[in-house]
């Protein structure tokens, strides 16, 4: 066993017995929150690191969340068939943009803002159907839980956090997996060559349509999974929290902040800004509105400029350096571990 | 006029010139000739300095060019033309003249010099409101070398100007340097079309791979045996 | 609804929309030059518009300033902040990805509304300036709105004349056609950037002070003019101003009549859906020509 392998298993033993701690509730909602937003972040970065930057992730999670509810309070439909109805209306609206945007070579600032359309146009739905979604006030999943019954498995529901906290772990780490999956098939290669140039991909055979669709399936259906979890743990959705232009770009930067050229980037991602976010309250109060946001995006302006790998893609790069000195030149970004 | 002393220059890792020196006097015409990739066009952009000096000086009537940024170069009176014409080609024709005569001493002159350019080449009168990317390649070149004049420069840097065009036109272009030379320009000019180049200049530099191999009067050169089999083919 | 042609409820919804049109173009202007010259959206462009509609707020309604200094002051505040915007943030990372470029601008959009939110708090604020309505039949439309569409047009004549006419308008318009060759002409790439971004961000000021007459002001009112201005942009056409004038007319009227027979959130789903669509058949913007 090498020290990656060893270090994972510490890892991953942590991670497990974390809720055996005694840690407050506080500390285990912080946990579980950093779980999901690092799935849903992960689920960006299927994608994103390929150099399809979509700005249209609010629409996937909208749609996760509020498709589970709806399906939930209206028809009385268990999530656990809401969730994979959500994920084959995500994939067939990631087929739906994607296709043509891949097709007609709609790349960079425009792939951004067809996508960033997309997500407003969720958001605007969710709005304009006030009558079934509750509007800009927001909905909460009928309760099935009462003083007596703290765990109702038909519909999703536990009081208890640690359950939420199991549960989430092992759909994190199914993202986890899945990231692996992609980096380690055919399509991390063909991904590479198209993100390095799509006529060189084209001409060595590689379907490039296909491979960036396949891709933007799996993101998005990922991204629709973690706004649905959201959305039975929190047992509260808006518009404003699940969709729309601002949790779109909440998810691109908390991707960047943390890296997104390695497999435990996006979760860094939500460790960073979920601590700043929490330390900041605790700090300055609940008074103090707008200064975590300010502090934020001051803090991705300088990622951006001076760490556009993000914190672990960084810390990994000077990791390698110091294992293998490399005799000169620039260290590519390398998609994988 | 123009100096140059062991200037090196090139990009990144890769070194276009070497140690080379050469000087055009007011009034003359240079060439510089020698084979694709020799670095004649590294040599004028060094001088124009949109790419970096990297060792050596350069100097213009007497004032050092080290430390001038790209952008100041032409106020000291250098205009440079570049390779493949490089017109904005969604500006009508005047308004390319018109970038040309961009810096602020040039401003003030600027109807006093459209009307001499326009007098020079008669042909980009009619075209004034016409998008420069819409005309033939032999007008593209006379709207570049009218947009070098707008400055009112005192040297003309002209890089290939008869590359990529018909033959015909080849000798037009080098017809329309001849009749800049006559206005009493001072022009250093690089080209491949060494034969028709050398008929047109009174001196010129062979560069070789960085560097100069040999330099002489135009007839001279024209008539070196090295020069006649390796770059005219006789 | 029914529909009918002669429902003059139907007519004024439609010059409503005209008028917002109007709006709408004059807030794409300045970032549809930036986005033509340097190549950079700037998702922060209805922040910066926020910012100004404070600052005219503040002087107006704090500090007693007379309104037209108080537009100017406005105006020159948010050039100043686009000049910076691009000197400290956009310059650092220019040779690198665009996708950085835009991605940092949205880091700037969360400091400047966290900013807002900090310092002027969540509250909603009006500038409390009223200018009455002009009555034509049954019809009404408020005065602030008609003035809108007026400057906007004067604005757009204004910059047209500018970038035809004058030396560094020119040198603006050609620099997106030609970066590289910029300093053989004399001008200095880093300076036309400077004085465009410091241009886009005057216009974004211009903008501030119509949505000021017409809207209340809060931290958050950039992310409902932000989406839409870029969409304004993007259909016309990078860098055509004629087709941004066109497209934002075509977002105003499906907002307005979306409105009128639905709820305005229909109007702009179908806005958003239309410009999806667009970007599949013309990738290259309505007016925009294929190179």
């Amino acid at each position: 066993m090498n020290v990656p392998m060893i270090l994972k298993g510490v890892g991953l033993l942590a991670v497990l017995i974390f809720p055996a701690l005694g840690f407050s509730d506080y500390v285990l909602h912080i946990a579980i929150s950093i779980l999901i937003w690092g799935f849903i972040y992960t689920g960006w970065s299927i994608m994103g690191r390929f150099g399809l930057v979509s700005l249209g992730h609010g629409a996937f999670m909208g749609i996760g969340a509020y498709v589970v509810t709806m399906l939930w309070n209206h028809a009385g439909i268990t999530p656990w068939i809401g969730i994979p109805v959500a994920v084959v209306v995500s994939g067939a609206v990631a087929i739906f943009i994607g296709f043509p945007c891949f097709r007609f070579r709609i790349t960079g600032h425009y792939f951004a803002l067809v996508t960033l359309a997309l997500s407003e146009v969720v958001r605007l739905l969710i709005v304009a159907l006030r009558d079934t979604t509750g509007g800009s006030l927001g909905v909460t999943p009928r309760s099935e839980l009462t003083p007596e019954v703290a765990v109702s498995f038909y519909a999703m529901q536990f009081a208890d956090k640690t359950v939420w906290f199991y549960l989430i772990v092992v759909i994190w780490l199914g993202g986890l997996l899945i990231w692996r999956a992609v980096d380690r098939s055919m399509l991390r290669y063909a991904m590479e060559a198209i993100s390095q140039e799509d006529d060189a991909a084209a001409s060595l055979g590689v379907h490039v349509t296909r491979a960036k669709l396949t891709v933007t399936v799996i993101s998005a259906a990922m991204t629709a999974v973690g706004g649905a979890v959201y959305g039975q743990y929190q047992l509260y959705i808006n518009p404003e929290t699940t969709s729309g232009i601002a949790i779109s770009l909440q998810i691109v930067f908390a991707v960047i902040a943390g890296g997104m050229f390695v497999q435990l980037g996006p979760t860094m991602g939500a460790v960073i800004t979920l601590l700043l976010t929490e330390t900041l309250r605790q700090t300055v109060g609940h008074d103090v509105y707008g200064l975590d946001v300010m502090v934020y995006g001051a803090m991705l302006v300088l990622f951006i400029i001076y760490m556009p790998r993000g914190v672990l893609g960084w810390i990994t790069e000077v990791w390698s350096r110091r294992q293998e000195p490399r005799p000169t030149g620039t260290v590519k970004p390398q998609p994988g571990e | 006029m123009l100096e140059l002393r062991d200037v090196a220059t090139g990009y990144g890792s890769f070194q276009a010139l070497f140690g080379v020196s050469l000087e055009v006097k007011a009034g003359e015409a240079v060439a510089v000739i020698g084979p694709n990739g020799a670095g004649k066009t590294s040599l004028l952009r060094v001088i124009s300095k949109v790419i970096e000096l990297k060792g050596g000086h350069i100097s213009m009537e007497g004032v050092s060019l080290d430390d001038v940024p790209a952008h100041q170069v032409i106020e000291l009176g250098i205009a440079h033309v570049p390779e493949h014409r490089r017109l904005f080609p969604r500006l009508t024709v005047e308004e390319n003249l018109k970038m040309g005569a961009y810096m602020q001493a040039a401003r003030e002159r600027y109807r006093e010099r459209l009307d001499f350019v326009y007098e020079l080449f008669p042909r980009l009168k009619e075209r004034r409101h016409q998008l420069a990317g819409t005309m033939s390649g032999g007008e593209q070149q006379m709207c570049a070398l009218g947009r070098g004049l707008m400055s009112g420069p005192k040297l003309l840097l002209l890089d290939e100007p008869s590359a990529g065009l018909a033959p015909v036109i080849v000798q037009q272009v080098f017809d329309l340097v001849r009749r800049i030379r006559q206005e009493g320009y001072t022009v250093l000019i690089v080209e491949q079309n060494i034969q028709q180049v050398l008929k047109v200049v009174d001196r010129a530099y062979l560069l070789e791979v960085g560097r100069i191999k040999m330099s002489g009067a135009a007839q001279e050169l024209l008539e070196n045996d090295e020069v006649r089999r390796a770059y005219i083919g006789l | 609804m029914e529909f009918s042609i002669t429902d003059p409820f139907l007519w004024e919804t439609v010059i409503q929309g005209l008028l917002f049109g109007g709006v709408l173009a004059l807030l794409s202007l300045g970032l549809n030059i930036i986005f033509g010259v340097i190549d950079v959206v700037w998702i922060c462009y209805a922040e910066l518009i926020m910012i100004g509609m404070y600052a005219i707020y503040f002087l107006y309604a704090d500090y007693g300033v007379p309104l037209p200094l108080a537009f100017i002051a406005g105006i020159l505040t948010v050039a100043l902040l686009g000049a910076a915007l691009h000197h400290f943030i956009i310059r650092p990372i220019l040779h690198t990805e665009p996708i950085n470029q835009l991605l940092v601008t949205g880091g700037v959009l969360f400091f400047l509304q966290g900013f807002a939110t900090l310092v002027f708090s969540v509250e909603f604020r009006n500038l409390g300036v009223s200018f009455g309505s002009f009555a034509a039949g049954d019809m009404f439309f408020p005065i602030s709105r008609m003035l809108a569409f007026a400057v906007s047009l004067v604005a757009v004549v204004v910059l047209w004349l500018f970038l035809k006419r004058t030396f560094l308008g020119t040198a603006i318009r050609a620099i997106s056609q030609d970066r590289e060759i910029m300093p053989l002409m004399g001008v200095s790439p880093q300076k036309i950037y400077l004085v465009t971004s410091a241009l886009g961000g005057g216009l974004a000021g211009l903008g501030a002070c119509l949505l000021v007459l017409l809207y209340d002001i809060h931290p958050a009112i950039g992310l409902t003019f932000g989406p839409i201005t870029f969409m304004v942009c993007v259909l016309g056409g990078l860098g055509n101003m004629i087709g941004g004038f066109i497209a934002a007319f075509i977002f105003a009227e499906f907002i307005a009549l979306g409105g009128f027979y639905a709820e305005v959130e229909w109007g702009y789903v179908m806005a958003f859906v239309f410009f999806i669509v667009m970007m599949f058949i013309r990738p290259q913007g309505i007016m925009g020509s294929k190179s």
